[in-house]
């Protein structure tokens, strides 16, 4: 799962900035493409894309600079819903 | 605590109101369109939650929505004491809608246009107070830009420039005192920029990342003139370009035809999921 979500916030990057490369464990915003107003986009996509909505605590930038720490992000919100 | 009527629930006036709340203002929004108010309340709470993640304060949604009504009449604004009027930037619809805000409010209501380009004084003369209209230009996103241009009119009087200024400040922005003339300064300037970007686009001379990465890489500045354009809204761009034209009849501000294609195909930017660029949502 984890690597799904992994590859769907990957492609949801991609098509926005094509020619941005970067790994998993890169902070994409200090490439110089994106900027925090970008940070807003991803928390719309991730809430819609895997149907989860990120508690308060969790609207952090920190969550959302690299590919693996918004999978882990997503996977935080699966379990919890799991959970309850 | 001010009772503010904020016209037009478009990105700025959704903003506006936002901030006012945010600043314990209590808020009637109006806009002849009830889609548009509901954007607004669901856009305002995203943004409340985001608020923090953004380098804001910590905002509580609920709180800053149980302090906006919303509705579709203008008579919700008789008692307001100041009307902050945001609606689309054409002279057509705003002179039809300042003689109607003038008999729908009571006489010692402030009027705060928010425009990108038209000037104040002409705006001013559709009503009959004159002395009671002022502009205002914000920027977007409002609830966190710290200033904005502050633009009295031929008639604006001193008490009515003490009441915006000190519920501008409430709301945390710094007053930019700027003389009357179309574009103020922010848009004469940024208006033809963006303007001029599109037409690079349009030639081929480099794509719309391209232009945003020279002026981001090579200038420093956080965004590009087109993510900027999609950010303010492409329509509303060519619009301020076409008032700035109509004002100075002047050929360097012809509109670039791209503006005008975007606007028909509905590409408007961040607020239409595409304009220079693609958005999620």
């Amino acid at each position: 799962m984890s690597q799904d979500a992994r590859n769907e916030i990957r492609a949801f990057i991609t098509a926005k900035f094509p020619r941005m490369t970067f790994t998993d464990e890169q902070d994409i915003f200090a490439l110089g493409f994106v900027n925090s107003l970008f940070a807003m986009e991803l928390v719309m996509f991730i809430e819609k894309a895997f149907g989860t909505r990120i508690p308060n605590e969790e609207l952090n930038l920190d969550n959302f600079r690299t590919v693996a720490r918004m999978a882990d992000l997503v996977r935080r919100q699966q379990s919890a819903a799991t959970a309850r | 605590m001010t009772f503010v009527g904020v016209v037009g629930a478009g990105v700025m006036g959704t903003g506006v109101a936002q901030n006012l709340a945010q600043s314990g203002h209590s808020v009637v929004l109006v806009d002849n369109d009830p889609d548009a108010l509901d954007r607004a309340v669901t856009r305002i709470e995203l943004d409340c939650r985001m608020s923090r993640m953004l380098g804001g304060p910590e905002v509580d949604p609920a709180a800053v929505l149980s302090l906006i009504a919303t509705g579709t009449s203008l008579g919700l604004l008789a008692e307001t004491e100041v009307v902050i009027e945001n609606i689309t930037e054409s002279w057509e619809l705003k002179s039809a809608l300042y003689p109607k805000l003038d008999a729908a409010c009571k006489a010692g209501t402030v009027f705060v246009v928010n425009t990108s380009a038209i000037p104040i004084t002409k705006i001013a003369s559709l009503t009959s107070r004159p002395d009671k209209v002022m502009g205002v230009h914000f920027m977007n996103p409002v609830p966190m830009k710290p200033a904005c241009e502050f633009i009295p009119g031929y008639h604006t009087s001193e008490q009515t420039k003490d009441t915006v200024r000190a519920l501008l400040e409430s709301m945390g922005k710094k007053p930019i005192p700027v003389n009357d003339a179309s574009g103020f300064v922010s848009n004469r300037v940024l208006m033809l920029t963006v303007n001029e970007a599109a037409f690079l686009v349009h030639e081929g001379v480099a794509d719309a990342e391209t232009v945003d990465e020279v002026f981001r890489s090579c200038f420093g500045h956080p965004m590009g003139p087109l993510e900027t354009a999609d950010l303010i809204g492409v329509d509303t761009i060519l619009y301020s370009v076409e008032v700035l034209y109509e004002q100075f009849n002047d050929s360097k501000y012809r509109p670039c035809p791209l503006l005008k294609k975007m606007t028909d195909a509905g590409l408007h930017g961040r607020k239409s999921g595409k304009g220079f660029y693609t958005y999620a949502g």
